[in-house]
């Protein structure tokens, strides 16, 4: 019991607040977006009635709980399980392929009857912990060899699966993670020059095959990047209307309930993936720059947290959760800003999703137990 | 594993664990600057795109000025008129299928409209000119045509259908290069405007303002609430001088007969009637020309878009001896008791020139020639006078110029002189042809407008008056009276021009003595025996006027019997009453025949009309001064 409350008095709660503070500024953020505007003599269904905030309030109290579940069981028990919570994951992607449920024509989800979950939100939890276990038992440089087989061993099926499902943006994310963790973790200088030159040569022949497996929407979600004539009506649109949200917010915004662009719907997925601009419409560059910095101190924590762990595995999991959620803020914002490509990831803690949402709170209980463990002594 | 290659990998760790956070921080630096550019630097841009993002401007119609005639007649009337539209973004396709058949149109129709659709929220028209009972029907099944709306808009239609067509005109769907002119004026690209005749003369008239209405709207182009509004201002009423009675009565006497006629009033230059036959209806080309009945009147060799009073220029015939006699009078050639005797025709040069009448009419003075229309009276007047002369009156009298009515180009016409004829055909003038002349026929060519226009100014005095398609009041000036009859402020620029262009009647230099003198020999032409004009006589009003035949070839292959296509055009000028015409007119008929027999009755019908309904009210002389003398 006095074990409890030692740890207790470790417990992280700036990494708590930061948490609730953004998914509650979702909540809002979610409800302002997804409002339905006093319609005057038009005619609309009176069925449509969204309640996209009230179903991520009940999320959002499943995240906490889980959050605060996660920080009971010690970490080194997801070391233990490493691989087999691997396995199973990798089960469910299959599952997920083979019997999914569609939706905007992909299949990410599972039906469990009373709730759905995209096992891909799981997995990325599973692949970190077991990347990290593994590198915790290696416990030296990578070789180039050892790396490649890392890489087909976590990284190559799953991401295919991934790809497959499509998900583009996630399986992009998951790549970009593990040659992150890759290089903090330490790669031989020989593997890096590798890496970049095979890289650099099979990029012209890579290319064509990946293009070629595109689905037409990921093709034009690339090419309005590089170009926003190309697709004025499709993804420029996108980019144009998220781009004209952030911007007519203005420095103090517009105030919260005064957006236009979400409500009237000019701004599309605008309490998911464009979630940011809805929010810098309503609050302007002051509240972007506030929801930005809290961001910024979760990183800034994590890595922190990295460093103070007790043991290698907290550390590489510490890492690459921070370096994933940092990855998906950094996307999605800049994705809002069109400074990144629209791949279609949602932002941690405030894009409404369930399946997101728990998982977000699950990878922060994980990065809280680790540092409330931090003097803990090996037994 | 040693604890020191440990711990130097951990060190390692941890200085690239710093970078990573020195990656981080670098990356929010960017998302920092791109906010500030974006919501900072280049917020005004995005506030103004947010803005037309959200609101729409609606341009609301406005209700188009009646045209009235000078009796308080409606000519036309504004209907509402519905359509049917895809409002939506997309239309799925059992909706589609169905509304096809509900409205009785093809599917594969719609699906090329919307093929054509430029942007999402373009409204896709289905179907135009929707019946009330279909209107009912479809607003009953709202709900399963969700897709689908009935806009209403007003339709102009023409309650004369075909009559008067050419002076009424109709509207026509805004051009490109019109909308580049109006636009500064507040009209939206698809409107609706005068394209021809008085609807497009008095356009800026009738029109009237379009309002706007500033709406919010999302992004699927729902209409949330009104945000502004500006109220149409309604187009202004025009009363025009055409007495629609007696251009139906005209019209109808015509029959199946192409041709034109244009009605006076001499005083004011008022035109009471204009029509070219045969007419369009214009309610056909109300909601833009239905491309089959365009072509079908481009290719109809009648040529119905063909405004033959300003557009058509024909030999005047015999109705050119009056300008011959003004000539000879003027110039002091011949007094009206000089006689000439004609015994069918006389010599000049190596040609014969006959009279019509081939056993002559022996010896005849001008009033008598003017009568019974002798020609070897006027080629000897004419080979006095000479063509240069005849030229000169011809033009006093507003031949061989335009008249300057806006309502269509018109053709000048032809008044040879020797001088025209070195211009244009490069030849001298020879002396033959000047007998030709005298009696209207060779180069000598006139528009049923410039005839009419004529006539009046013979009657009135002297005056030549620019036509005038508004009315207008005998007894106060012209100016004062426009004002009253059309009060409102953005009525005046136009009519005030209008008015200008009528007070430029300009008095011609032809002495009253000559002028009253033709007035009398023409109504001798209808009244006295052996006049050829008698087909107009009236029983209660003295009607004046003069006969023209036009050759429509040439007098040496007349031998053959011609069929209507080579038949003589017919002329017949007119006024009434005689001693203070009220109405003066010509008349044309194309292969009528003679002039006395085929134009003659058309005018005397519209003269009926005319003194029958409006003027036995207002001018009490008719009966008293009549001289009833001539019997019958």
């Amino acid at each position: 019991m006095s074990k409890l409350f030692e740890r207790l008095a470790h417990f992280d709660w700036l990494i708590f607040s930061i948490c609730v503070i953004l998914s509650l500024l979702g909540i809002f953020t979610i409800y302002s977006a997804t409002r339905i505007p006093d319609y005057q003599g038009a005619l609309i269904s009176e069925s449509f009635r969204p309640d996209f905030y009230e179903r991520q309030i009940i999320w959002f109290v499943a995240g906490i709980t889980i959050f605060f579940g996660i920080l009971f069981i010690d970490y080194q028990w997801f070391k233990r399980l490493a691989y087999l919570l691997y396995v199973i994951s990798i089960i469910l992607l299959l599952l997920t392929i083979i019997a999914g449920k569609k939706s905007m024509g992909a299949s990410r989800w599972i039906n469990l009857g009373f709730f759905s979950f995209q096992p891909t939100d799981i997995f990325k939890i599973t692949f970190l912990i077991a990347l990290s276990s593994y590198l915790h038992d290696l416990k030296a440089r990578l070789t180039a060899s050892q790396i490649l087989k890392v890489f087909l061993l976590f990284v190559l099926f799953p991401v295919l699966l991934i790809f497959k499902q499509p998900d583009l943006g996630s399986a992009a994310i998951i790549f970009i993670t593990f040659f992150c963790i890759i290089l903090i973790y330490g790669a031989e200088s020989r593997f890096i020059k590798l890496t970049i030159i095979i890289g650099l040569i099979s990029l012209p022949f890579l290319w064509p095959v990946f293009w070629e497996n595109l689905k037409d929407y990921q093709r034009n979600r690339i090419q309005a990047f590089l170009s926003e004539e190309v697709d004025p009506a499709g993804i420029g649109y996108h980019i144009k209307q998220s781009k004209i949200a952030v911007g007519s917010g203005g420095f103090f915004g517009k105030g919260f309930l005064k957006g236009t662009q979400g409500p009237l719907r000019f701004l599309p997925e605008r309490h998911t993936d464009f979630i940011f601009a809805s929010f810098t419409e309503e609050w302007g560059f002051l509240g972007a720059v506030a929801v930005l910095s809290l961001y910024i101190l979760f990183l800034l924590r994590g890595f922190d947290t990295a460093q103070r762990a007790r043991d290698d595995f907290g550390r590489y999991l510490s890492l690459g959760i921070t370096v994933l959620l940092g990855l998906y803020v950094f996307i999605n914002i800049g994705m809002a800003l069109g400074l990144t490509p629209v791949v279609g990831i949602p932002l941690p803690f405030m894009s409404y999703g369930g399946s997101a949402l728990v998982t977000n709170f699950a990878m922060a209980g994980i990065l809280t137990n680790i540092r409330m463990r931090r003097f803990e002594i090996f037994y | 594993m040693n604890s020191l290659n440990e711990k130097i990998t951990t060190e390692a760790l941890y200085r690239r664990i710093r970078i990573a956070t020195m990656v981080a921080f670098i990356l929010s630096i960017v998302m920092f600057v791109r906010l500030f550019q974006l919501s900072i630097i280049e917020s005004k841009t995005y506030k103004i795109l947010a803005e037309n993002n959200r609101q729409r401007i609606l341009f609301v119609e406005p209700e188009r000025g009646i045209i009235y005639d000078r009796n308080g007649i409606p000519l036309v009337k504004n209907e509402p008129y519905f359509v049917a539209a895809i409002t939506a973004e997309e239309i799925n396709v059992k909706e589609l299928s169905a509304i096809a058949t509900f409205l009785g149109i093809s599917e594969e129709e719609i699906k090329e409209k919307l093929k054509n659709r430029k942007s999402q929220i373009e409204p896709v028209v289905i179907k135009e000119g929707l019946s009330f009972e279909e209107v009912a029907r479809l607003e009953a099944r709202q709900s399963d045509f969700p897709d689908i709306s009935i806009l209403t808009t007003t339709i102009r239609r023409y309650l004369y259908g075909t009559v008067g067509a050419h002076l009424i005109g109709y509207l026509g769907r805004i051009t490109e290069t019109q909308w580049d002119s109006l636009k500064s004026e507040g009209i939206p690209p698809d409107a609706f405007i005068g394209q021809w005749g008085v609807e497009k003369i008095y356009d800026s008239v009738l029109r009237g303002k379009f309002g706007k209405k500033i709406v919010e709207v999302d992004a699927l182009g729902h209409e949330i609430r009104m945000l502004g509004e500006i109220p149409p201002e309604r187009g202004q009423d025009i009363h025009l001088s055409i007495d629609i009675n007696i251009q139906k009565a005209m019209e109808e006497a015509y029959g199946t007969r192409r041709g034109a006629f244009v009605a006076l009033r001499p005083e004011t230059g008022e035109v009471l009637a204009l029509g070219s036959l045969p007419s369009f209806d214009p309610n056909k080309f109300a909601r833009g020309a239905a491309s089959d009945y365009w072509n079908k009147l481009s290719e109809d060799e009648g040529h119905p878009l063909l405004n033959r009073a300003f557009q058509s220029q024909y030999p005047p015939g015999s109705v050119y001896k009056i300008v011959t006699a003004i000539a000879g009078l003027e110039k002091g050639i011949i007094k009206p008791t000089t006689t000439f005797h004609c015994s069918g025709g006389i010599s000049f040069g190596n040609r014969f020139f006959r009279c019509w009448k081939k056993e002559g009419h022996g010896t005849v003075n001008l009033k008598r020639a003017i009568i019974e229309s002798c020609d070897v009276y006027f080629y000897e007047v004419g080979k006095r006078v000479g063509i240069d002369s005849i030229a000169d009156y011809a033009r006093r009298l507003g031949l061989g110029d335009i008249s300057g009515i806006n309502l269509v180009s018109e053709k000048k016409g032809i008044v040879p002189s020797s001088e025209w004829k070195l211009k244009s055909l490069g030849q001298p003038w020879y002396p033959g042809e000047t007998l030709s002349a005298s009696i209207g026929q060779g180069y000598v060519s006139v528009t049923p407008a410039q005839l009419a226009r004529m006539i009046a100014t013979i009657v009135n005095g002297g005056y030549l008056k620019k036509f005038r398609l508004l009315k207008s009041d005998e007894t106060g000036p012209i100016n004062q009276q426009v004002r009253e009859d059309s009060p409102p402020a953005n009525v005046k620029p136009v009519v005030i021009s209008d008015i200008k262009g009528n007070n430029e009647s300009q008095k011609i230099n032809i002495s009253q003595q000559t002028l009253i003198f033709i007035k009398d020999a023409l109504t001798g032409v209808v009244n006295e025996p052996g006049g050829t004009g008698g087909a107009a006589r009236l029983q209660h009003i003295l009607v004046g006027g003069k006969t023209g035949t036009a050759q429509v070839i040439s007098k040496a292959i007349e031998t053959h019997k011609l069929t209507e296509k080579f038949r003589d055009h017919a002329w017949f000028v007119a006024f009434a009453p005689a001693d203070r015409p009220e109405i003066a007119m010509a008349v044309f008929v194309e292969h009528g025949g003679h002039g006395g027999s085929a134009a003659a009755p058309i005018a005397r019908t519209g003269i009926e009309k005319y003194l029958s309904n409006e003027n036995s009210k207002t001018v009490g002389t008719i009966d008293g001064e009549v001289t009833i003398s001539e019997g019958d």
